[in-house]
């Protein structure tokens, strides 16, 4: 009887968990297939080079993929240094668990949930009005930093304290410096999570719209330098589906190079964080 | 001259294979010149004692084994001697500690190059995730060397040392985490003996191997004689009869660790002078 009762609730559990993962499969898949079917007839060469006609009926959107790689560009600038710093600072130079790094700690991951509409106001007085730059490629490109850096950071603070604690040990009795240590075994040793960090701000921020209307702005025309106002993928997506009536033809085919771009990147992080790894261990 | 030293350099000058007859013994040449003098040392964590009272020298050129059950304080004993309790969070340390006559406890020492001249082999094998040959060399360049000839050849004849060169001199660039456990090991004790120093401490290193990995690990360790003096921490206390000259044993009391007996390890295995270190040696308790 109580083995019976032990195989029906197996069964049980085995019918729910594939269910969850065949649902949440399930939606990603009807996601994806949707905007490829709407999107594939947009997707061709000169959609992605040429500039948008018509609030962004016809034409491509080739100004607005070199304004988003700009932002992103000017956003990862920021955030790498300025993570890997912090990360460093927290896990290896702070008393783990002290009322310091608590501290820090807690205000990252608060920041982590502040909604993107308030990054952009706070970018948006901050970085356009206060420090002067406008509405442009820096202000918004440093405003996603803002928000990148709470999830780079934890992640990479994460990843270098599960490092082994016998590699730290080892490091000292071999008489290694602290900067030593860092950039030969524990930089190396928890580049997977750095990466993954990476990959995850790297894809908040290509998702972002809110943040970006109040400081990058919505010019859709090709951006002549950092300072001047580009339209992000994101916002042309947003700006056809809600404020340009027959745009959602061209909403899909952003969208789907959207999703690619996301694909795209990831793959070449990971690739690099692998040819990464593979140089600090067989060169100098 | 003091004779003592004039013995100890004519041993060290002809490297001797030894029966397992003569170790038992004590090397001849292991005449005693302290190398490390402990003075009541005590080691606390977050007040909380765990070793007190120790005294003993640790003689030059010598195999020292450290022996007693788990958690008596052998390894913040051994931790203590090059100052490896810096890196644990509460830790403290009182007492007395001079090697070749140099207080370690000074605040101002040069901590790295203790780290240097002491190397420590730990129980569990712990290679960096980077190439056999950048374990060895990367330490080296960070000690400030320079010359590519110089570090190949250091990096040669530390896998000569330790018995490691035959087996991976076609693959040096191979990383060192493929290697088997045992290899490993003799690739951190390389590594440690790259720099030179003049005292290694090691803390089980032969439990987390096999038993043919431990045999040759144990063989490595009794070349070390003369050349370095070596601590060991070991629960084997067949290995610890088999390569140690001297042998100290621990003990907890009152939830103390302490030290009860140092001596010659064949008296201290043979005649005993104190009870708890017959019954543990004779298997008894512990």
């Amino acid at each position: 009887m109580l083995k019976r009762q032990a195989y029906l609730n197996d069964q049980l559990l085995t019918f729910a968990v594939w269910f969850s993962a065949a649902l949440v499969i399930g939606v990603f898949v009807w996601i994806l297939s949707d905007l490829t079917f709407h999107g594939i007839a947009k997707l061709n060469w000169s959609f992605l080079v040429s500039a948008p006609e018509n609030a962004g009926r016809d034409g491509g959107i080739g100004p607005i993929l070199v304004s988003t790689l700009l932002i992103l560009g000017v956003a990862l600038l920021a955030t790498i240094p300025l993570g890997l710093g912090t990360a460093v600072y927290l896990s290896e130079y702070t008393a783990r668990g002290g009322a310091l790094a608590r501290f820090i700690g807690m205000s990252l991951d608060m920041l982590a949930g502040v909604p993107s509409i308030v990054f952009g106001l706070f970018g948006n007085a901050f970085f356009c009005i206060w420090l002067g730059l406008g509405f442009s490629i820096l202000s918004g490109g440093l405003t996603l930093a803002c928000m990148m850096l709470p999830i780079f950071i934890r992640s990479t603070e994460s990843g270098l304290a599960s490092v082994a604690i016998e590699w730290r040990h080892g490091a000292s009795a071999l008489g290694l410096t602290r900067a030593a240590a860092l950039w030969h075994v524990l930089l190396p040793a928890s580049a997977p999570a750095i990466t993954a960090g990476l990959m995850l701000s790297i894809g908040r921020a290509l998702a972002e719209t809110a943040a970006l209307i109040f400081t990058s702005g919505y010019v859709d025309r090709m951006p002549d330098s950092l300072s001047d106002s580009g339209r992000a993928l994101s916002v042309h997506i947003y700006d056809l589906s809600m404020n340009v009536t027959g745009g959602d033809e061209s909403a899909y085919g952003a969208a789907l190079v959207l999703i690619v771009l996301l694909v795209v990147i990831n793959g070449v992080a990971a690739s690099l964080s692998d040819r990464f790894l593979r140089l600090r261990i067989t060169t100098l | 001259m003091k004779p003592a030293e004039k013995d100890l350099l004519i041993c060290a000058a002809s490297p001797t294979a030894y029966t397992l007859g003569e170790i038992e013994l004590g090397a001849a040449c292991c005449v005693p010149i302290p190398h490390i003098q402990l003075e009541n040392l005590c080691v606390s964590y977050f007040g909380k004692h765990v070793l007190e009272g120790v005294s003993l020298d640790i003689n030059k050129g010598c195999i020292t084994a450290l022996i007693g059950p788990s958690g008596c304080g052998k390894t913040s004993f051994l931790s203590t001697l090059n100052r490896l309790t810096d890196l644990i969070p509460g830790s403290r340390v009182q007492g007395r500690i001079r090697i070749e006559g140099v207080d370690v406890m000074d605040t101002n020492l040069d901590v790295l190059a203790l780290w240097r001249k002491v190397g420590m082999i730990f129980q569990k094998p712990n290679p960096f995730p980077l190439s056999i040959r950048r374990n060895i060399e990367m330490p080296l360049r960070e000690h400030g060397l320079r010359q590519r000839d110089d570090i190949n050849e250091r990096v040669e004849r530390a896998l000569h040392d330790v018995g490691l060169w035959e087996e991976v001199r076609d693959r040096l660039d191979a990383p060192a985490l493929a290697l088997s456990g045992g290899q490993q090991q003799r690739l951190c004790i390389a590594r440690a003996l790259a720099l030179e120093p003049s005292i290694l401490l090691m803390d089980e290193p032969c439990s987390a191997l096999d038993p043919i990995a431990s045999a040759f690990v144990e063989e490595l360790i009794q070349r070390l004689r003369n050349r370095y003096t070596v601590v060991i921490v070991t629960h084997n206390l067949a290995q610890a009869r088999r390569v140690a000259n001297y042998a100290a044993f621990f003990w907890m009391t009152e939830r103390v660790g302490k030290l009860i007996e140092f001596g010659r390890c064949q008296s201290l295995f043979d005649s005993p002078n104190h009870e708890l270190t017959a019954a543990y040696v004779t298997g008894i308790s512990g």
